[in-house]
This record gives structure tokens, C-alpha cells and sequence, in this order.
């Protein structure tokens, strides 16, 4: 084929720029910003160069606080909502009446927005001095005493933002495992079925194998989006998540960027570098174990 | 012999159809999870501020409606503001992507080129860079352009997006040389081309990622929360934590309701519209959850 090496750079100018000015140095930029030590956003001056800012980083309690929030956050929710959507796939596709109208409805909080949801969350979870709020009137039920989820013990607030990540990450899931099970051929099951296979065994030894790469796939980018949460954390405990105790290591980014207390480009980025290696490690051992235990 | 058949047989079949009960129960109880806090917030949204307030133990049903909620939220909040503000922001951000998204994807799919494979290359592996690497300096440069609180500004960064670009590259590759080299044949030039038939015949992908990009922006919180904090070009995103942290002057939850009910209606249309399209296209590119 003829060469058009004009052309050709000139359809791809428009994103090589944007990508140039908005990926390309600002992530050579964060790197340099996290070694530049006492940076000073005014007049843009610094004293030196080295790991201060990841040892400030690091000894600060309000991101010790954040990676304890948000590895709790991941080690809850992952698996939770892992399980769940799988549960409610195999329900799916055992169905037949229905079914278009339950995807329906379970795809739902995809399309809505984090931060208005997750306000009709905190309602539903709030106790404030005129009402107890409607989870506290369920627990009454059971003869459980009213709890403040949103301002009081840790565990409730965290228990509040496990459910609401849960409640939002489901219908990707569900929508991926419900179209992966879709995919494992009937002949497997026929199979199975005339020589008098337990169900159970069906599924163990049928289904979840033939899915396994999805599964896997599903795990391995919910780490990465449970590790990222920001959004929901703000929707149910407000912008001043430090104050909550509820901050995660995204919104520790945020927070030192800008903000009451922001206006430390560096710390941010260190922050933000900490992050990536973190999701880098995990993701890692991840297609490690993956190797070991999926079929493809 | 054929008793004992029977009997297993009919066994099976009440096995069976417990199970299916079973099922049934299970995926209605997350259905009814998943679509309470939609009643509760449009439920909410119709009780009166003293309604609501007096209610200790609060009610499943209300008596008697009210649209006052509504009126307020656009009244004694800029709700309208916010709603134009992003969907100019969403408008204008998928148009340009489209544009930017098309060329270059063209460009790697129809000519070939010195350095080609190491461009795209490239490409990809901007694919791993998470957002939150690259939003620390793009907040300093936006700052640094005096682009703060203008729609520039906002819109800028999110114009590209790497992993569209591969999608429709993929897309249109698919289209056979033949028509391309009959077009050449027939004078048409690389531009008209692309338009009169590359965008025609890969329609379908235009439009998943339109809708993908349109559900992005719509939600988008992270970047405008930066870059704007004036409230006259505040997303919807912004302009909900905003009324939630300042209120309408009192707590009043009502009408923080009928807000969150006005933000969440517009994207839910386009769901319930575009259903078979919004999900063959997250199951293709989405990357919530």
C-alpha cells in the first residue's frame, strides 16, 4: 500500500496533542512533582529533591486512615459483590418468565448518578433527632436499637459505604456474568445431565470452569475500581471526608491537591503514586493466581 | 418398577419446582433492593416540608401528594443552572471526542504510515494509566491557563479517550480494502470516504461509545469539583453535594429529593429508551464496577 505519512499524522494530530498535554506530561509531571521536596504552589519553587514527600505521606494518619478505609472497602466488597452477582446470574439464567425485566431493573443504578444516589443512601440511613431513619425502623424489627450509620460507630458508617459500592457495582457484573453464562454450550450440560450429574456438581465442575476467565477478569478490574472509591464515600459522609474518618486514598489525593486543606501538589502526588503501585501489586498477584486456576 | 419411577419422577419435578421458587424469591428480593431507594426518593420528593418532618416513623405511602418540592429545588437552588451547565458540558465533550476519536482511528485503520505500529503501541499502553496519575498536573495546567470555572476548562482533558479509539479502530478495519480502493478509483477523496461510508457502515460503534461517553460526563464529579467553585458552572454532580452541604437554607430533605429525582430522570430516559444499545455497549466497553 501507498504511503501517506502527511495524512496520516494529520487525522492523528488532534489526539496526539490532547494526549500529549492532558497524559503524556502529566504523568512524567507527577513523578517529578513527588520528588520535589517543600514545593510551593505560589511561587512555584522547591528546595530539593528526594522522599520526603513519601515519608510525610506515609506518616500522616489521615492516609494511614484512607489505606485502612479503602483496603477494608476492597476486602468486603470484592468478594461480596463477586458472589452476589454471581448468585443472581446463575438465578437469571435459570429463568425464563420475567427475565428481560429483571435485567432491566438490576441494570438500574449503572445509569444513575453516584453522588444523588447515594443521598437517598444517607437518608435512608441517617438518625437524626426527628427520625430514626429507615434502616433503624428494619432493625427495630429484629429488636435491634437505632444506630447513626452515617456519624456513628466506625463499623456501621462502613458497613453503609460497603453496601451502597455493592449496590453500585452489581450490574456491570451481573451484565458480564449473565452474558458469560449465556456463552457456555448447551452439549456440556446435556451431557452432564444423561449421565444423572448432581446439579451442584454441574456447576462446580461445568459452569464455573467455563467461566472462570470472566470471573477472573471481574475480580481483577473490581480491585482496581474498589481501590479508586471516592465517589460514594463523598455522596454518604460529605465532601469533608478527613473530618469523617471515612477519607479513602483517592480522596486523600483530592483532598491534599485542593480544598480546606489542599494546595500541596506534591504530597498528591506521592499519594496518587502509592496508589498506583498498590493496584499495580495486586493486580499482578492476581494474574498470577489466575494463571494457576483459570481455564481458558 | 414403574411405581417407584413415578415417584421419583414426581419427587424431582416438586424438587424442581421449589428451586424455581426459590429463584424467584432471590431475584425479586434484590429487585425490590435495587429499586427502593428510586421509590424512596420519588416518594419522598412528593411529601410536604412539614410532612416529612413529622414523621417519626416514616411513611410508605404519602396521602397527599405535592409538586411544591419541585418548584423549590429550581427556586431556592440553581438545580436548572446546573442542568444546563451539564448538558452543554456533556454535549460538547462527546462531539469533540467523536471528532478527535474518528480521525485518529481512521488513521490507524486506512493508511499506512512511517512509525504506525510503535504510535499505537503507545496508545495502548496509555491505556493502564489510571486518571488519578495524570489529574494532579492537568488541575495545575488548567489552573496555570486561567481556564478555572470556564467551560474550556472542564471540558479540555476529557476530549480523548484511548480505549474509544482502539474500539473504533478495531471497527474500522473491519470494512473491506475492496470498497476503499473503488472509492479511490472513483476520485473520492480520504475525507468523503470516511464519512460517506467508514461512518455509515461502523454506525453501531459510534453509538455505544456515544452513549458510554454520555453516561461518563453526565456523572462526572472528580474533575469539576477541581476546577470549578463557582457555582454558575457547577456540573450536577457538584451542584447535588453542594445542595446537600449548604441546603436550601434549612435541612429540607423533600426537596433535596426532588433534586436528586430532576438529576436522575434524564439518564434513566436514555436507558429505558436506548435499553438493548446502553447494554450490549457497557458489556463491550464499560468499566464502572
Amino acid at each position: 500500500m501507498k504511503q501517506h505519512n502527511v495524512k496520516a499524522w494529520l487525522y492523528l494530530l488532534p489526539a496526539i496533542l490532547f494526549l500529549g498535554a492532558f497524559m503524556v506530561y502529566p504523568l512524567i509531571d507527577v513523578f517529578v512533582y513527588s520528588f520535589e521536596e517543600g514545593f510551593n504552589s505560589a511561587s512555584q519553587r522547591f528546595f530539593g529533591v528526594g522522599l520526603y514527600n513519601y515519608s510525610y505521606v506515609l506518616h500522616d494518619p489521615y492516609f494511614l486512615q484512607a489505606v485502612k478505609n479503602t483496603f477494608i472497602l476492597v476486602a468486603v466488597t470484592v468478594p461480596v459483590s463477586t458472589g452476589l452477582a454471581l448468585l443472581i446470574s446463575v438465578g437469571l439464567s435459570s429463568i425464563k418468565k420475567l427475565r428481560e425485566l429483571y435485567q432491566t431493573v438490576y441494570f438500574l443504578p449503572y445509569v444513575t448518578n453516584t453522588l444523588a444516589v447515594g443521598l437517598v443512601f444517607m437518608i435512608l440511613f441517617k438518625k437524626t433527632p426527628y427520625t430514626d431513619g429507615l434502616a433503624n425502623l428494619v432493625l427495630g424489627l429484629f429488636g435491634v436499637s437505632p444506630i447513626d450509620f452515617i456519624e456513628g460507630p466506625y463499623a456501621a458508617r462502613m458497613f453503609v459505604l460497603c453496601f451502597y459500592t455493592v449496590w453500585a457495582v452489581l450490574p456491570f457484573k451481573i451484565l458480564i456474568l449473565t452474558s458469560a453464562l449465556a456463552g457456555v454450550k448447551k452439549e456440556y450440560y446435556q451431557a452432564a445431565r444423561v449421565d444423572g450429574t448432581p446439579r451442584a456438581r454441574i456447576f462446580w465442575r461445568i459452569t464455573l470452569p467455563m467461566i472462570s476467565p470472566i470471573l477472573f477478569y471481574l475480580v481483577i478490574t473490581g480491585f482496581i475500581g474498589a481501590f479508586k472509591a471516592y465517589g460514594d464515600a463523598v455522596a454518604l459522609f460529605g465532601v469533608d471526608l478527613n473530618a469523617a474518618g471515612m477519607n479513602t486514598i483517592v480522596g486523600y489525593v483530592y483532598d491534599m491537591l485542593y480544598g480546606e486543606g489542599g494546595g500541596y501538589p506534591s504530597y498528591a502526588s506521592a499519594a496518587a503514586i502509592i496508589l498506583f503501585a498498590i493496584v499495580l501489586t495486586v493486580t499482578c498477584v492476581n494474574l498470577l493466581v489466575s494463571r494457576k486456576h483459570v481455564h481458558y | 418398577m414403574t411405581g417407584e419411577f413415578t415417584r421419583i419422577e414426581r419427587a424431582e419435578r416438586r424438587r424442581n419446582r421449589v428451586r424455581g421458587a426459590l429463584t424467584y424469591v432471590l431475584l425479586t428480593f434484590w429487585a425490590l433492593v435495587v429499586l427502593f431507594p428510586f421509590y424512596w426518593m420519588i416518594l419522598t420528593s412528593l411529601k410536604s416540608y412539614g410532612a416529612y418532618n413529622s414523621e417519626y416513623t416514616p411513611r410508605f405511602f404519602t396521602l397527599s401528594p405535592t409538586l411544591q418540592n419541585y418548584a423549590d429545588a429550581f427556586t431556592a437552588a440553581p438545580l436548572g443552572r446546573y442542568l444546563v451547565n451539564t448538558l452543554i458540558f456533556t454535549v460538547i465533550t462527546t462531539a469533540a471526542m467523536l471528532i478527535v476519536i474518528t480521525l485518529a482511528a481512521y488513521a490507524f485503520a486506512r493508511f499506512e504510515f512511517r512509525g504506525k505500529n510503535i504510535v499505537f503501541t503507545l496508545f495502548l499502553s496509555l491505556m493502564m494509566i489510571p486518571n488519578e496519575l495524570v489529574v494532579i498536573t492537568n488541575f495545575v495546567t488548567i489552573t496555570n491557563l486561567d481556564l478555572r470555572n470556564t467551560f474550556l476548562g472542564l471540558i479540555l482533558p476529557s476530549i480523548t479517550s484511548v480505549f474509544y479509539i482502539y474500539l473504533l479502530k478495531e471497527n474500522f478495519a473491519q470494512v473491506p480494502d475492496s470498497l476503499y480502493y473503488a472509492a479511490k478509483v472513483d476520485g473520492t477523496s480520504d475525507l468523503k470516504y470516511l464519512f460517506k461510508v467508514m461512518i455509515p457502515i461502523c454506525r453501531p460503534t459510534l453509538i455505544t461509545v456515544t452513549i458510554l461517553k454520555i453516561i461518563e460526563c453526565w456523572n462526572s464529579y472528580v474533575w469539576p469539583r477541581l476546577i470549578t467553585d463557582d457555582k454558575a458552572y457547577f456540573l450536577v454532580s457538584n451542584g447535588i453535594q453542594e445542595i446537600r452541604e449548604n441546603g436550601f437554607g434549612r435541612e429540607n430533605v423533600p426537596a433535596m429529593m426532588a433534586a436528586v429525582v430532576v438529576i436522575s430522570v434524564p439518564l434513566i430516559l436514555l436507558f429505558l429508551i436506548f435499553r438493548k444499545k446502553v447494554m450490549a455497549g457497557v458489556a463491550r466497553g464499560g468499566t464502572k464496577g
